[in-house]
């Protein structure tokens, strides 16, 4: 995923970098300096006011595209409600926490999922400044939107936790920042914490990321301490945009999200010209025109503007009508007037894929529009319908990485109410066909196989590969020892092992990415007390001798159950959905063999005993009310059993095997 | 102590006014019906002096009881439910508890009185009575046999000291045997046992012995009852709590088949899943439970079955009398009877009992037996087609033949499981029938 993210985060650098010598040439008189005394704008507490703020008060050069970043927990979210309270965007009151985290699974997580911007003023040494703040998700998971926000920045804040130090995900965003090259500015947070240590994070930001310890400020977002410091360094450190507003129109859509009565809402970066109501605009990729409605900036809520000019960042809407309209990473031109598009994205590639049906077939038609409203807004959702013997209709479902998994299903319980079954997760294989015949079928050599039915046979395969991932693990150090065990556990090869500080560690390891997506980050936590941190990126696909498992009931294959594993972990894999099997099938009056194979070979098998007593020994006047109470619902359970062969399976049978299992 | 021959005339005496009293009632009725309409009556005495263990029955430790009140409310409750099912025999009558023994024989007297007065009860009819050894000494015995009770159902349990003691029951193995040895001279031939099996630490070979031993001195019924661990008794916690092993069900399904090997090999017939009898010594007030038939139950939490008649119904229904002892005493002293909850119960719903209760029996259920709920679906068109009915009987768990409907020696062990698959053909074969009707 990193080379990806690299592309993707790297548009704006690369673009400074091309235009930078012709700005320099032709100053244009929009260019000078802007004293402060002179502007009037209206405060944003006015946005509710019909009148339309005038952004071309702001040159280019009092502009500061920036994002903050941070591991998980790390204060961002606090930070941004701080500069949004300095810089008067909101008023100040104790209510103000995580205001740009409108979800309520962010919230609750304290993560960000989506990105949002805010566009806030501030005066300093007397000129006033146009600062956008575009938010980023925190999570490795959502590095794809992460990548979107970075595309529209010239600087970032690293935030890190002064107590905790830096953590996997410090890693794998700074990372991110530095591939783009943006100025960053290293924020130590969280410095009135009692155990604080802000000198040995010093250190750590030194040793990793080779910044000097004198640049990092010291804060805390909580109670305020030299957050002022923080906007001023953004102002003297992070570069204005080197765009010019004499060139034609250039906007690159970094992200969208859709609004039921006005359609279409595309967050746009200006690298050339500008754009108001009425303009005709061109998307680059659909060739289709549209006519500007409204553009605005967002504070954070959306606040309309006359114009926006290159060098900003703000919202449009122009008339479309699907999200898929607003492509993300397009490039949008005025009519008659085209560009060479921005280089864009490439789509984020689900890694994870898992089933989700409804629990009753009847709220079938409900959890689909929930599931299509969810993704009007998260397109890096891949949707693929399903269906299961067992489970009845349902989606095949991908995405980018196991929380992204998680917050998609929390999101749907919370804000549209529908209650699912998700399987465990898979990951997508690859085949190299060596059958002339398949290779003329699938019209390639390498074919993807997500889907375990559809796994093609060793005999007509030279290589089966599997997705791996490059995963950072930061630890106390005391830990390392189990967290080897573990990782070796989970067919992993140590790629490196730093001490960041004296107690510190960082192992990096390539790991098969279905070793982690089932429990992997709850193992580690558990084992570590909860300090070990863990993020990962794609590493590519590797040769794995993969084998097809079926799971057989008194012989006959179960075709949901079947599995794609690893060679190596078949027989573990087996014996547990074995013995998960024989506790969910009830004694049936006969013997039940529950086996797991691979072909004919059996590798496993548990046996559910024929029941040799079953009757209540009961049954007089007083008793028959509850005995047919009981026996009538048992009855009605018998009806919606599933048969294999002869067996009679509950669906909560299947359900309990390929239900993602839930943290210990 | 009274020797047994003085109550014997009164016993007779009661009997016979009772069916003088009948006979005149008989008559001062329209003589439309072919037969008399009949039930059975229950009466629930929910007093007892400590609970078992393994007990989640409707019982009340009582604190300075009121029999006689009572003893009114009994009898007031038996005439108001008989008048209001209009049927004019009471076939058997089943005192059962809590512990019934320990009442006063003035109130087995005078619930039997009440009915008698109310509807004919044969001076044969069965009376059963059921009594825990502690309070049923050889006095207060004959005492229950002058009051009219003809069969009694003693709780014995187990002839295992420590395994009484786990059961929560007041009494040693010996009392039990010595109350057993009375109750056979009261009532030769209609004294019926009790005993449990499948208790925690209990072995199969421990179980054997047990009822080996018992099977050298008891009369011609046995009861074997299944320990069932219900919710909310002290021993469930016990076994929740891991301070008791959980039986087996392995374990408990070798003890059950030993049992009915050895009763069958001295001569008893399994009637009933839990039911063995010898010399024809069947209860006759349980197998009405069995095969379906009008029943009614009178006294706190009492459960009946009958039909209405007296307010114009013809389909019967579930009743469920007030649990606690002082409501429903309330409840009958201002309306005549205590019911809490009163079901119709569908066509369907009565056939489904039918089934389900009838099964239970060694006979099955008979063409006959069938046709009298059933007048236009017979058990050939309800099961006679069905592939899943078809395959019980190929594994030899089910018989349907020109006798009836019945279970295989095996397939009595396995009913419930059985019961799943009939219970769906029946109601699969109910609505075709309702469908091709409209």
């Amino acid at each position: 995923m990193l080379s990806l993210v690299t592309r993707a985060a790297g548009v704006w650098g690369r673009l400074r970098r091309a235009c930078s010598g012709a700005a320099l040439l032709c100053p244009q008189p929009w260019m000078e300096k802007c004293p402060a005394d002179h502007v009037v704008f209206s405060s944003p507490y006015s946005s509710h006011k019909k009148e339309k703020l005038d952004t071309s008060i702001f040159p280019v050069e009092n502009i500061r595209n920036f994002s903050i970043i941070a591991h998980v927990d790390h204060g961002k979210s606090t930070l941004a409600d701080r500069l949004l309270e300095i810089t008067g965007t909101i008023a100040k009151t104790d209510q103000n926490k995580q205001v740009l985290d409108k979800l309520q699974v962010e919230r609750e997580r304290g993560i960000t999922v989506k990105a949002q911007t805010a566009s806030l003023f501030y005066s300093y040494e007397g000129m006033n400044y146009l600062l956008n703040l575009i938010d980023t998700p925190g999570h490795v998971d959502f590095s794809y939107e992460v990548s979107r926000s970075l595309s529209a920045c010239q600087g970032v804040i690293l935030v890190v936790d002064a107590n905790e130090g830096i953590q996997a995900q410090t890693m794998a965003n700074f990372y991110l920042a530095f591939e783009a090259q943006l100025a960053i500015i290293p924020v130590i947070n969280k410095i009135d914490l009692k155990n604080a240590d802000p000198e040995r994070v010093e250190k750590q930001i030194e040793k990793l990321f080779d910044i000097s310890k004198d640049e990092c400020i010291r804060i805390s977002a909580k109670l305020g301490t030299n957050v002022e410091k923080v906007l001023q360094e953004v102002i003297e450190k992070v570069p204005a945009p080197s765009v010019n507003i004499s060139d034609p129109l250039k906007a690159l859509v970094f992200d969208s999200t859709f609004d039921h009565y006005r359609g279409v809402i595309a967050n746009i970066a200006l690298f050339g010209g500008e754009v108001q109501k009425g303009h005709k605009i061109v998307s680059a990729h659909t060739r289709k025109t549209y006519e500007v409605n409204e553009v605005g900036i967002l504070t954070p809520n959306e606040q309309p503007t006359h114009k926006l000019y290159a060098g900003q960042v703000g919202y449009l809407i122009a008339g479309m009508k699907e999200v898929t309209e607003a492509q993300i990473g397009d490039t949008l031109y005025l009519h008659k007037q085209p560009v060479e598009p921005l280089p864009g994205f490439k789509s984020a590639k689900p890694m994870v894929f898992a089933g989700m049906y409804p629990v009753d077939q009847s709220e079938y038609n409900n959890l689909k529009s929930a599931i299509e409203k969810l993704t009007l807004n998260d397109s890096s959702v891949t949707v693929h319908r399903d269906s299961s013997l067992a489970l009845g209709a349902g989606w095949r479902l991908g995405f980018l990485g196991l929380l992204h998994l998680e917050v998609f299903n929390q999101r749907l319980e919370q804000e549209y109410n529908a209650s699912v079954i998700l399987t465990a997760p898979t990951v997508p294989y690859k085949a190299v066909l060596s059958s002339a015949k398949l290779k003329k079928e699938h019209g390639k050599e390498e074919i993807t196989v997500i889907n375990p039915a559809e796994f093609p046979d060793k005999s007509s395969v030279s290589e089966y590969l599997e997705p791996t991932v490059l995963g950072t693990i930061i630890t106390p150090d005391e830990y390392i020892g189990k967290i080897i065990t573990l990782c070796q556990t989970r067919r992993a090869v140590q790629k490196d092992m730093v001490y960041i500080d004296e107690h510190r560690v960082m192992l990096k390891y390539i790991f098969p990415l279905n070793e982690i997506v089932v429990d992997f980050y709850d193992a580690l936590k558990s084992l570590s007390s909860g300090y070990a941190s863990f993020d990962y990126e794609d590493a590519g696909y590797q040769a794995a001798d993969l084998v097809k498992m079926d799971i057989l009931l008194n012989g006959n294959s179960v075709e949901e159950l079947g599995a794609v594993v690893h060679k190596d972990k078949a027989y573990a894999v087996g014996k547990a959905m074995c013995e998960r099997l024989k506790d969910a099938i009830p004694r049936q009056l006969f013997e039940i063999a529950i086996q797991a194979a691979l072909g004919s070979k059996v590798i496993a098998r548990e046996t559910v005993k024929a029941y040799r007593k079953n009757v209540v020994a009961k049954c007089y006047g007083g008793d028959i009310t509850r005995k047919m109470k009981l026996l009538k619902r048992q009855a009605e359970g018998k009806k919606k059993m599933r048969k294999i062969g002869n067996v009679e399976v509950p669906k909560d049978a299947f359900i309990s095997v390929l239900k993602r299992q839930s943290e210990k | 102590m009274a020797a047994p021959g003085w109550r014997h005339p009164r016993a007779r005496l009661a009997a016979a006014l009772r069916s003088l009293r009948a006979a005149r009632q008989h008559r001062a009725r329209q003589p439309s019906r072919a037969e008399p309409l009949q039930a059975a009556l229950y009466v629930h005495w929910p007093y007892c002096q400590k609970r078992c263990s393994y007990c989640n029955f409707n019982t009340y430790i009582p604190r300075g009881l009121d029999e006689e009140s009572v003893r009114s409310c009994l009898s007031r409750e038996a005439q108001t439910l008989i008048r209001l099912s209009q049927v004019q025999r009471i076939s058997s009558v089943f005192f059962g508890g809590g512990t019934p023994s320990l009442a006063s024989p003035l109130t087995i007297a005078a619930v039997l009185e009440t009915v008698s007065r109310c509807a004919h009860l044969a001076a044969d009819a069965e009376v059963t009575l059921e009594a825990n050894p502690t309070s049923a000494s050889a006095s207060r015995l004959a005492g229950f046999r002058a009051s009219g009770v003809n069969r009694l159902s003693i709780g014995i349990q187990s002839l295992d000291d420590a395994e009484l003691r786990l059961l929560g029951r007041n009494h040693t193995a010996d009392e039990a045997l010595g109350t057993l040895e009375e109750a056979k001279k009261l009532f030769p031939g209609r004294t019926s046992v009790d005993l449990i099996f499948g208790l925690p630490g209990q072995s199969v070979s421990s179980w054997a012995r047990g009822l080996e031993e018992l099977l050298q001195l008891c009369d011609d019924h046995v009861s074997l009852y299944q320990l069932t661990l219900e919710r909310g008794t002290s021993l469930f916690k016990q076994v929740q709590r891991g301070s008791l092993p959980v039986p087996k069900q392995e374990v408990v399904a070798e003890m059950y088949e030993s049992a009915r090997e050895m009763l069958r090999d001295v001569g008893f017939r399994q009637y009933e899943v839990s039911n063995f009898a010898r010399n024809g010594a069947l209860s006759t007030h349980n197998l009405s439970y069995w095969q379906g038939s009008q029943y009614i139950g009178v006294g706190p939490g009492a459960h009946g079955r009958f039909v209405p008649r007296a307010h114009g119904e013809s389909l019967r229904e579930a009743r469920i009398q007030t649990l606690e002892p002082d409501s429903w005493m309330k409840e009958v002293l201002a309306c005549g009877h205590g019911t809490r909850k009163q079901t119709v119960l569908s066509q369907l719903e009565v056939l489904e009992e039918v089934l389900v209760l009838g099964l239970r029996m060694d006979i099955g259920i008979t063409h006959q037996h069938w046709l009298q709920f059933a007048t236009s679906l017979s058990l050939w068109d309800v099961f006679g087609t069905s592939e899943e009915v078809k395959e019980l009987e190929d594994q030899g768990l089910l018989l349907l033949d020109n006798r009836g409907l019945r279970c295989s020696w095996k397939g009595l062990a396995v009913l419930d499981s059985l019961l799943l698959t009939l219970l769906n053909q029946l109601q699969k074969s109910w609505e075709d029938r309702t469908a091709h009707r409209t």
